[in-house]
């Protein structure tokens, strides 16, 4: 947009696309852009058509609506069924379909489902309706989990009694581990998340480096942010070098955000939890601690066993993991479109299944 | 304001026809907006002859909230309509304006939109002749919704229509993109975005004519409002059969509705505007209307922001700063509901 900034970034676009270009390596390389936010930034500038061939950039699971499970969905859809709560969530979250609903047809129906901008709305919204049980869907990676925790800390000291979360917050490194074990993933190098490692830094990625040799370049979202990364991608990749590099220095610090960091750790433990067409993954999610654990609505609310199932045909596990590119799922554009989406990938404004649609899907 | 009318909410006896509602005609509404016509009461307004082509346009208002940074519902609604009039080169003659009020609102939010009607029908000089008064139910509407029309005289020898669209035509608009959405999204969450962003809200048929003074050669116009720029372009585009480029580092858009945008995951591109012009001129011409939009009042920030490149490929592609292409697509659901 017109805002002043043209003339010195172009200079910058093209000095980083000669370098990519110059370091290109012989063959493919699969480089894995972890966060959704990434999958959308890309997709939306772009920003394939600069790249050389040799590059091929796969989306993974970071995308938090995407990788909530079809039994988390049904089970938050089983408590506003069977319970008299007001529901606060994110608004991606309204329209991901469960097993037989989504939260936006039970809000049709005449259940309190309401979208929030921030957890505090749900917070302030229990204080001041002491007789209605209020349930927030605490979704995200470690940037999220600091505030879901400050929200149980302060219920826990208020004595709040009708404020409760449905906890699905997941960890990004162990999920890393785990993919870079699966025999049918093949990724050549990492571009890591901005916002999660705000917060925890780059240490918690060096394994990834150390143990499997593979590049991680931690990256902002800016085009040229990108562009830079992967051109530091590269440079590692070449050398055949792996480290943990920041370029998204502004705001990532290796150390991260230990306050917040304290507070992931005091609140929550970690737990094994279930993603989305992946299946249960160990140590990957967050539980709240012993002392919190009244504020959980899983507990709280139980429901009837409910028989989950991923919709026939859809893909978001494949897609989630970086096998499968959005367009080479059979429903894709087809019976799965943003209008009527099937998996959540095509749900989500950070969905890869949306980001190809909305960006990618008519060549010019 | 007259000593008669004192109540100080709208109750569902003001909406009867009895007595409450000839008070609350005479003492409030007339009282800001009487003329010669409208005084009258008759159950039609009768115009004088007119000997052209009339263009007429009805629209109908249901922003939350009311007032905004920029304006209210009552601009909203006169503005709105003028400038769908506007849209055909017409010059506006003559406004209907219809009131849906909820029970419980209050008098002096009435008189306040009023006020605001009357401010915005004498810039434009242009009349109320007719108009209707109902009230619901507490919980039937909410608060106010207004529905206006309007006719307008068409000078001879003016025809713009986007099948006039042609190969190389210029896309020229009026100022920043986005305004009035932000505002509007902005003034109804209390996000607490210290900012002063206010809606373009304006009445554009001055703009138009000093355009039409200038050049025969304007082809089109469309106000971008619901959708903002990127919808009216893609639907010119398919109705037209022509590609559109547009240039992202042409785009007018002010820093902080950037900003707003970027935090809440909005694309400006999409957003509503209540005062945007979107013109499509012969290439030749364009330079002299883009110099004498910016002579007029709202119009100094204009700018051209594409063109219309090929004939036979109805897409909207948006040329980059990073120097790629993207093609627009309709938006598959609402960025944001009731903005007008």
């Amino acid at each position: 947009m017109a805002t002043g900034r043209t003339g010195w970034m172009k200079k910058i676009i093209n000095d980083l696309k000669k370098s990519i270009d110059k370091n290109r390596p012989p063959n493919t390389i699969n480089i894995m852009e972890v966060c959704g936010t990434h999958t959308m930034a890309i997709s939306r500038s772009g920003l394939r058509q600069l790249l050389p061939d040799e590059l091929n950039l796969i989306s993974g699971p970071g995308c938090p609506v995407c990788v909530t499970s079809n039994r988390d969905i049904d089970h938050i859809i089983g408590i506003i069924r069977d319970y008299p709560v007001t529901l606060f969530t994110f608004g991606d979250m309204i329209r991901v379909p469960g097993t037989d609903s989504s939260l936006q047809l039970e809000k049709s129906r005449g259940k309190d489902v309401r979208i929030c901008y921030s957890p505090m709305d749900a917070f302030d919204y229990a204080k001041k309706n002491p007789d209605r049980e209020v349930v927030f869907i605490a979704i995200g990676f470690e940037t999220t989990a600091p505030l879901t925790a400050v929200l149980i800390k302060r219920a826990y000291g208020e004595d709040l009694k009708n404020f409760h979360i449905f906890n699905t917050h997941k960890l990004v490194p162990p999920a890393l581990e785990l993919l870079l074990l699966d025999k049918e993933i093949n990724i050549d190098a990492f571009l890591c998340p901005g916002h999660v490692s705000a917060i925890i830094g780059s240490i918690p990625y060096q394994f990834i480096a150390d143990k499997y040799n593979i590049p991680c370049v931690i990256s902002g979202f800016e085009p040229v942010d990108i562009l830079e990364s992967l051109d530091m991608i590269l440079g590692q990749y070449n050398k055949g070098r792996a480290s943990v590099q920041i370029q998204y220095d502004r705001v990532v610090k290796p150390e991260g955000n230990p306050t917040a960091a304290a507070l992931i750790e005091e609140v929550f433990e970690p737990a094994d939890s279930f993603w989305r067409g992946i299946g249960n993954l160990p140590l990957t999610g967050l539980k709240l601690r012993d002392r919190y654990m009244r504020f959980d609505a899983a507990v709280l609310f139980p429901v009837k066993t409910i028989d989950s199932k991923e919709p026939p045909g859809c893909k978001c596990g494949d897609v989630l993991k970086g096998i499968l590119k959005p367009f080479e799922c059979r429903l894709f554009a087809r019976a799965c479109t943003p209008e009527n989406p099937v998996g959540p990938c095509m749900v989500s404004s950070e969905g890869s299944c949306a980001a190809y649609y909305k960006y990618e899907r008519t060549k010019i | 304001m007259s000593k008669k009318f004192t109540d100080d909410i709208i109750q569902l006896s003001h909406g009867d026809g009895g007595l409450k509602t000839s008070k609350l005609i005479s003492g409030l509404i007339l009282d800001h907006i009487g003329n010669k016509i409208l005084n009258k009461l008759e159950d039609s307004a009768v115009l004088a002859d007119i000997n052209s082509k009339l263009a007429f346009t009805t629209d109908s208002f249901v922003v939350n909230p009311i007032f905004f940074p920029g304006g209210d519902i009552g601009k909203l609604s006169i503005c709105g309509t003028i400038n769908d009039l506007a849209t055909t080169g017409c010059i506006p003659l003559a406004l209907s304006l219809s009131f849906i009020i909820e029970e419980g609102f209050k008098i002096k939010d009435l008189k306040k939109i009023l006020q605001s009607i009357k401010k915005v029908t004498d810039e434009c000089k242009i009349s109320i002749v007719t108009g209707d008064t109902k009230v619901v139910e507490r919980g039937s509407a909410d608060k106010l919704f207004i529905n206006t029309s309007g006719i307008g005289a068409i000078g001879k020898n003016i025809s713009i229509s986007p099948s006039n669209i042609m190969k190389g035509d210029k896309i020229i608009i009026n100022g920043g993109i986005a305004e009035h959405g932000i505002s509007v999204i902005n003034s109804r969450n209390n996000f607490n975005f210290s900012s002063d962003i206010i809606s373009d809200c304006a009445p554009l048929h001055s703009l138009v004519q000093d355009m039409l003074k200038v050049s025969k050669n304007i082809h089109c116009l469309r106000d971008a409002t619901r959708g903002g720029i990127a919808t009216v372009l893609i639907e010119l585009a398919k109705i037209s059969n022509c590609r559109i480029d547009i240039y992202e580092n042409k785009i007018p858009v002010k820093k902080e509705v950037l900003g707003i945008c970027e935090f809440l995951g909005m694309d400006p591109l999409y957003i509503a505007n209540e005062g945007k012009m979107i013109a499509f001129v012969r290439s030749d011409e364009a330079n002299i209307v883009l110099e004498a939009m910016k002579k007029n009042k709202y119009g100094g920030e204009s700018c051209i922001i594409g063109e219309v490149s090929k004939k036979g490929k109805n897409n909207l592609v948006l040329n980059t700063q990073l120097g790629t292409k993207r093609i627009l697509d309709l938006l598959y659901s609402e960025q944001l509901p009731r903005i007008c």
